[in-house]
């Protein structure tokens, strides 16, 4: 029994305990209704082994939608707890586990796997190509992420989650003040996962670099295409520091060094460095795409070509460079001196010329076009002017001196969800709707999606203005109450009930998941949106092969070309096709990584060399194997595409 | 699979080339890994706790034996591909081998410098900065095992296949690796160990 008191959860409460007995339920569920249904075959044969870029993007975005409600639910419970004075809700232990797994999970299992997701689908796509430089990896990209994704949400109840914040700063991180396995779960989920979108960004710089249809240079690439490019330069530059920086903080909670202790030579601030050094470029890690979205959106619904295509462009590059000189500013009031700061202080701001740049771009880009304001429109025109406020109070607290104000308020909070969701989420939302059609092959509903964009958008201007306010007033954040005296009482409850808007928010758009899989028209045709870039040239929903030929570029937008301008896509007859097999082994792989986190999680060394030597044997086992992937001969893509109503 | 003969064996599928600009992207992350270890390494450098400095255990022999060992083997490994562009397998074969066995020595060399250090009191626990010291060469030496265990694969492979284009394009990416390696350990020697001394 002694073996086994190391699972339990230090401070069990009656909500963990039916969250315990609710994932239990629905495991059981999910897997009696898999053997009842008799899909395990399918699941294993179709999904769970597909080297296909187009599912391994939907498996990315079904788990992201998943975190979105699990970091939800804990966003709407801190919202709750904070609605009153001294309300009795959640203790300050659970205030602190909740406001941490809710960073953690929104960041990197929710943003970046939706992100990815988008990636994954659409841009072997948009650039023609047949799938990804390396599918197998790609496989091994998303199952590390879900390994790492459950590994951090088993925290929740077995062993404890972590409690320090999803910046995890040391001490407060270290074993003296997180006595529960937590932090280890955080720094052995983020490690694993992290592998994974390091190697997603290898793949797809390999991809843009080298795959491009015939006639597409650089600069005639769709803006999505451009976007993830740089995206996925800054993950590989940016993600081996984080690898390194977690590996310091395992070392120190669990084999005993000094590296963030305050002891022995020891220096805390060296983990705020490096978690920074890495976090920063996160940030645009997670926006990057969110404009490249928003770049094909607003060009399609307002019929036009985007405005200022090379300063987008370069604004992006920009904003990439500068992503890695910035990241002092998230803690400029913990002892630097005064020149640090200014130098800091001077690099953030200059991020907001080459992003007012690209806002700037957008409004020109909708001046004078045939507007339509479909669903992932409305989003993006909803973006500009709820960005740009963040921006602005971004560089409010870019003013190093002002941030001794600022520093750990509201106010602060407020800023990083006004870009966030505004910026990211709602390019997801958009993103989502937009591509969905070409995923499932129906359009989702017009009219359901309206509402809850409102929803949504009411919500978010509820919840995180109030914030504003109090920052400034004084309420620091991570805290889980605050006296009647105060004065916060009013406006946290207005924030509260803008976190209930938002909820329902999110209940609409899975209600019209339902109903627009029920009752949606089917056979739209390969171009509902009159779309511009390539994508939108292949059938709906797309073959496995994307493209029965390769297409011919002349443009930034053939496809838009091939409409309007007579631009022949597609010349050519038919070829033998060659595609990767399916495999096993990603998965496999991932299963063994999540066991080796656990077993590392609890020192069960035991468990940590089994599935240590199992990750070497698959490695081992893929050295040898002999996978040339198969040919789809010509005569089945004859069958594929007259099937699909007319070859292309 | 097509097969371009005016391009090297190496790189004469698509695949092919995919796989070795992929790998040119991976060293770029690895770089960065490097350069985390090696900041961090000359942050922690003079911060040494009760433990001690870098003067009081670094020792020149073994560190000059691992430096000839693993130049050597960046040379051979050299020689070896340069052998399989000429299509000579049984030369190919010899240089890899000899490669791995001086990077197996080299490994050795390094196990008794660990050694050394445990008992001269210097261990991932004394201080931040041994700890520091021993992750950052630890971190290499563990890519040089992980090196060692691929090389004999690709060793075993090419003995049964031969130099097809898989097997070359393998050879051809492990030697970027092992000559990465080696570029890092030049910087180890120079701005950790005579750093250190002097």
């Amino acid at each position: 029994m002694e073996f086994f008191e190391r699972f339990a959860v230090p401070h069990p409460s009656p909500l963990i305990y039916a969250s315990m007995v609710a994932i239990g339920l629905v495991i059981i569920a999910i897997v009696l209704g898999i053997t009842y249904f008799k899909k395990w075959g399918y699941l294993w044969n179709e999904w769970l082994t597909t080297t296909d870029h187009k599912r391994i993007g939907i498996m990315y975005i079904i788990s992201a939608l998943l975190m979105l409600f699990r970091g939800g639910a804990d966003a709407v419970m801190m919202r709750f707890q904070t609605s009153v004075p001294e309300n009795a809700f959640l203790d300050a232990q659970h205030y602190n586990e909740v406001f941490t797994t809710h960073g953690v999970v929104m960041i990197f299992f929710m943003a970046m796997a939706f992100v990815i997701g988008l990636m994954n689908f659409v841009v072997p796509l948009q650039i023609g190509a047949r799938d990804v430089a390396f599918p197998r990896l790609n496989a091994i990209s998303f199952w590390l992420y879900f390994a790492g994704a459950m590994l951090f949400n088993v925290s929740f109840v077995i062993g404890g989650s972590p409690d320090a914040g999803w910046t995890n700063y040391y001490p407060l991180a270290g074993n003296d003040f997180s006595t529960s396995v937590g932090v280890n779960y955080y720094n052995w989920a983020l490690q694993i996962s992290g592998i994974g979108t390091l190697m997603t960004g290898i793949n797809f710089i390999a991809t843009i670099i080298k795959m491009r249809a015939p006639g597409m240079t650089l600069m005639k690439m769709p803006m999505f295409t451009w976007s993830s490019l740089v995206t996925n330069v800054i993950i590989v530059f940016a993600f081996p520091v984080l690898t390194i920086a977690l590996l310091m903080g395992t070392f120190d909670r669990q084999l005993g060094t000094f590296f963030f202790a305050s002891e022995n030579g020891g220096m805390d601030m060296m983990w705020a460095n490096l978690f920074w050094v890495w976090g920063h470029p996160e940030v645009y890690i997670l926006i990057l795409p969110a404009f490249g979205i928003y770049s094909e959106i607003i060009s399609t619904f307002s019929e036009r070509n985007l405005y200022g295509y090379k300063s987008m462009v370069g604004s992006m590059v920009i904003i990439s460079l500068l992503s890695f000189f910035v990241w002092v500013h998230h803690f400029f009031t913990m002892g630097h001196d005064a020149l640090t700061n200014s130098i800091f202080s001077i690099t953030t701001m200059a991020i907001a010329v080459p992003t007012g740049i690209k806002i700037f771009n957008w409004l020109l880009t909708m001046w004078k076009g045939k507007i339509r304001f479909t669903v992932p429109m409305l989003y993006s025109v909803a973006f500009i002017p709820l960005f740009t406020i963040g921006g602005v109070t971004g560089v409010m607290l870019a003013i190093a001196s002002a941030d001794y104000q600022y520093h750990n308020t509201m106010f602060l909070v407020a800023h990083f969800h006004n870009v966030i969701i505004p910026g990211v989420v709602f390019a997801m939302l958009a993103g989502l709707t937009y591509w969905w059609p070409k995923m499932f092959g129906f359009m989702l509903n017009e009219k359901i999606g309206k509402w809850a964009f409102w929803f949504l958008t009411v919500g978010f201007c509820f919840s995180f203005f109030p914030m504003y306010i109090t920052g400034l007033d004084g309420q620091a954040r991570r805290m889980y109450t605050y006296s009647e005296a105060s004065g916060f009482g009013p406006l946290n409850m207005l924030s509260f009930f803008g976190a209930g808007l938002m909820a329902i928010g999110f209940i609409v758009i899975v209600y019209n998941v339902y109903y627009s899989f029920r009752y949606a028209k089917r056979g739209i045709g390969d171009d509902p949106w009159n779309a511009r870039s390539l994508e939108w040239a292949t059938h709906n929903p797309v073959p496995e092969y994307n493209f029965a030929i390769v297409p011919q570029v002349n443009s930034s937008e053939a496809f838009w070309d091939s409409k309007k301008k007579g631009h022949k896509l597609f010349r050519g007859d038919y070829k033998e096709i060659h595609m990767p097999n399916n495999s096993g082994l990603p998965v496999i792989m991932a299963g063994l990584f999540f066991v080796f986190g656990f077993s590392f999680v609890f020192y069960i060394w035991a468990g940590v060399i089994i599935s240590g030597i199992g990750i070497l044997a698959c490695m081992a086992y893929r050295s040898f194997e002999k996978d040339h992937g198969r040919h789809i001969k010509v005569k089945e893509i004859e069958e594929t595409e007259d099937k699909f109503g007319g070859a292309k | 699979m097509k097969i371009n003969n005016t391009q090297p064996l190496e790189y004469s599928t698509e695949q092919n080339q995919l796989n070795i600009l992929g790998f040119w992207v991976f060293l770029g992350a690895e770089i960065m890994l490097f350069a985390t270890l090696f900041t961090s390494y000359f942050v922690y450098e003079n911060r040494v706790g009760n433990g001690p400095s870098g003067a009081e255990i670094f020792e020149l022999t073994p560190v000059l034996i691992e430096t000839i060992l693993l130049l050597t083997s960046s040379f051979t490994i050299g020689l070896a591909i340069n052998a399989m562009r000429l299509n000579r397998k049984k030369a190919m074969l010899t240089f890899l081998a000899v490669t791995l066995v001086l990077g197996l020595a080299f490994l050795g060399v390094e196990i008794y410098e660990f050694t050394h250090y445990y008992h001269v009191g210097a261990t991932l626990q004394t201080s931040a900065f041994t700890g520091m010291l021993l992750t950052t060469l630890g971190t290499h030496g563990a890519h040089v095992t992980f090196g060692l265990v691929w090389g004999l694969f690709i060793f075993i492979q090419i003995k049964k296949n031969g130099l097809t284009p898989a097997t070359t394009n393998k050879s051809f990416i492990f030697s970027l690796y092992w000559h990465f390696l080696d570029v890092v350990w030049i910087f180890i020697f120079s701005f950790i160990y005579l750093k250190g001394m002097m």
